[in-house]
């Protein structure tokens, strides 16, 4: 079931594809080929191989349960939020959280975590911005 | 002897402090990379490709620094098969089924040390077959116009999902995902804008290194939280290792099998769609039928641990040969590490070796150097590699992420980017549930560009006649194989597979 709609999805996102190349405006100077042709092959075989994978489905993957589905869902929405508040917070302190969310989401306990997250992003920050000179994002607190 | 002038000036290049310091500390990352299951060396590369970059270093270094991770964690993978029974990258899977039966007998060092020989002849040899097979291919590739390069490209796409594939339309699907992504942005011959809905930061393209970023190690990431894989592999195991060298004799029998299984490993390597994974799948099957007369592989026959380490390391070694002479990857860690040199503005192929050849020697001077610093590193300090198996990946799955995420914001310093890598990183994931290879997809992003020109180039010189793709004996041949390479696995595919996940449920499901 999987594969199937996996494949109608591939089969929409095809067309899609094609409204879009459909869509590009050509410039009055163009080469014999211009900017759609190449898009448009690729729909091609972005529609066909989605209709195989539709007809003929592999055996169901291992999807996980729920709770572990929503574990995932709510690592992207930490990461998410990771990467907006990096210039706000800066990366000491924000690296610091998300790594203690992972490690603790993993199965530390959150003494562990707290060390994990600490640790790491002190060390990142040593390592590549003290040691290498990487410019990492600034906070209001210079770090 | 032009070769050896050659030679000798890459090995100016690679003998400086910096260069020797960055090998040095590739083969170190490289080993744990490949040690440690869940990290493999597609993505080990992965995420250092943006530190690489962002720490400034000129085309060779980072090169040396990044193909020496390469080699490393072909080393490294053979460590937790022996030790634990656990492949610690896809191409040490064959090595569990001597290796892990050898460990229980008592003999783990010697089963350690003696892949660690194996594993320097393969590589050994695959550098001196890459110096000898690369410029051959260059004079081959020099006769190339755009419309053999397309065809050259397309034969890539075709035969990437590999002998072993057993679904052709996922593999086309993600080739065509792949190209799809890299047609976003400004059209380079004409200027006008495609795919970018007015997003201003989508004019420029995807950058790739964030598409193969968050691929491969932020999608690791959540395969890590899902299952919540949070201990270590070797928790509650004891890891005696013993004696660090093996006997003269057990040498001696298992050269002969080392110098065969290089040879092998070697052109599986050079082939499009094979790979280190069937290097060493190949190199073991064909040692077991040629010399197990009484039956010994798979209870801990050291020729059987010597067989797919060989191959293993020398397919590595050969999969470069076509990155670096046509700038076509045939395996997945030389997709990633033909990204690097793009995003070096390098472009790989014939003229690589007459416009810079200072990176094409230094490059190999360096292997050569690499390899010897592994084989001290793999054998009298493997200590310390079975070591970090003790690290849990609750502790160092987070380390992964936020390296990954300092890398990319380092090259570019905007949010935007690392939103596209985190959506990145779910589509892997979820590409990789479907079981859909990624790897199709990172060399599409990457070769996307370089395809379409071509093939416009090509078209245009003709006047818009589109026949000319298939005008020369070159690119019948090349088109000839690309779809022998994409039918064939749709007929023998499925036995292939079959043998190699049978061969691993034998003797390794036992730990899982």
């Amino acid at each position: 079931m999987s594969d199937r709609i996996f494949g109608v999805f591939g089969m929409i996102l095809a067309a899609g594809y094609v409204f879009a190349a459909l869509a590009i405006e050509e410039s009055f100077l163009s080469d014999a080929v211009g900017p759609k042709a190449f898009p448009l092959i690729i729909a091609a075989i972005l529609g066909l191989s989605s209709a195989v994978i539709a007809l003929r489905p592999d055996p169901e993957p291992h999807w996980p349960a729920l709770g572990r589905l929503a574990e995932v869902a709510a690592a992207v929405v930490v990461l998410i939020l990771y990467a907006e508040m990096l210039p706000v917070a800066g990366f000491v302190i924000a690296t610091a959280f998300a790594a203690a969310y992972l490690a603790w989401r993993l199965g530390s306990g959150p003494l562990e975590a707290a060390a994990v997250g600490a640790g790491t992003s002190v060390g990142i920050y040593v390592t590549f911005h003290l040691i290498l000179g990487l410019s990492l994002a600034k906070g209001p607190l210079g770090f | 002897m032009e070769l050896l002038a050659n030679l000798g000036d890459g090995f100016a290049i690679a003998l400086s402090w910096q260069n020797i310091g960055l090998a040095l500390l590739g083969c170190f990352l490289g080993t744990i990379m490949g040690a440690l299951p869940g990290l493999g060396p597609s993505n080990g590369v992965a995420i250092l490709i943006p530190l690489a970059f962002t720490m400034g270093l000129g085309a060779t270094p980072s090169l040396i620094l990044l193909t020496s991770v390469y080699y490393g964690a072909m080393y490294g993978g053979r460590i937790s098969s022996i030790l634990l029974n656990i492949p610690g990258d896809e191409p040490a899977m064959m090595t569990c089924l001597d290796g892990h039966p050898m460990a229980k007998k008592g003999l783990a060092g010697e089963a350690l040390s003696l892949s660690g020989i194996a594993s320097f002849v393969g590589a050994f040899l695959a550098t001196w077959g890459l110096i000898l097979l690369a410029p051959q291919l260059v004079k081959i590739a020099l006769l190339f116009g755009p419309a053999e390069y397309f065809a050259l490209f397309a034969l890539a796409f075709m035969t990437l999902g590999g002998v072993s594939s057993t679904n052709q339309a996922k593999s086309a699907f993600a080739a065509a995902l792949g190209l799809g992504l890299a047609t976003i942005g400004v059209d380079t011959q004409t200027g006008v804008p495609r795919f970018t809905f007015g997003e201003v930061h989508l004019y420029d393209g995807l950058d790739f290194l964030v598409a193969i970023v968050g691929l491969f190690a932020l999608s690791e990431v959540f395969i890590f939280l899902e299952t919540r894989h949070g201990g270590s592999d070797a928790a509650g195991r004891k890891l005696t290792i013993g004696k660090l060298y093996p006997p003269m004799a057990m040498i001696r029998q298992t050269t002969p099998t080392m110098l065969r299984t290089s040879f092998l490993g070697f052109i599986a390597g050079v082939l499009p769609g094979a790979g280190a994974s069937l290097g060493s799948f190949i190199s073991y099957s064909m040692e077991k039928k040629l010399v197990d007369k009484e039956g010994t592989f798979g209870t801990g026959d050291p020729r059987g641990v010597a067989a797919p380490e060989a191959g293993n390391n020398a397919a590595a070694g050969g999969a470069l040969v076509p990155m670096l002479a046509l700038g076509v990857p045939g395996s997945g860690t030389t997709a990633v590490l033909l990204a690097v040199l793009l995003a070096l503005n390098i472009t790989p192929g014939p003229l690589l070796f007459s416009q810079n050849p200072d990176v094409v020697w230094g490059l190999i001077a360096a292997l050569f150097i690499a390899n010897f610093m592994l084989l001290a590193m793999n054998i009298p300090m493997v200590g310390l590699f079975t070591r970090v198996l003790m690290i849990p990946s609750r502790i160092l799955m987070p380390i992964v992420a936020m390296v990954s995420f300092v890398g990319i914001y380092g090259i570019s310093g905007s949010t935007f980017d690392l939103l596209v890598m985190i959506g990145f990183g779910v589509l892997g994931w979820v590409l990789r549930k479907l079981d859909v290879p990624l790897v199709p997809v990172i060399l599409g992003t990457l070769l996307g560009n370089a395809m379409e020109n071509n093939l416009r180039r090509a078209v245009t010189i003709d006047n818009g006649n589109w026949w000319t793709l298939v005008d020369s004996p070159l690119s019948i041949a090349l088109w000839a194989i690309a779809i022998i390479g994409f039918v064939l696995p749709l007929i023998v595919g499925a036995r292939v597979r079959a043998k190699m996940h049978q061969r691993q449920d034998e003797e390794g499901a036992i730990s899982d």
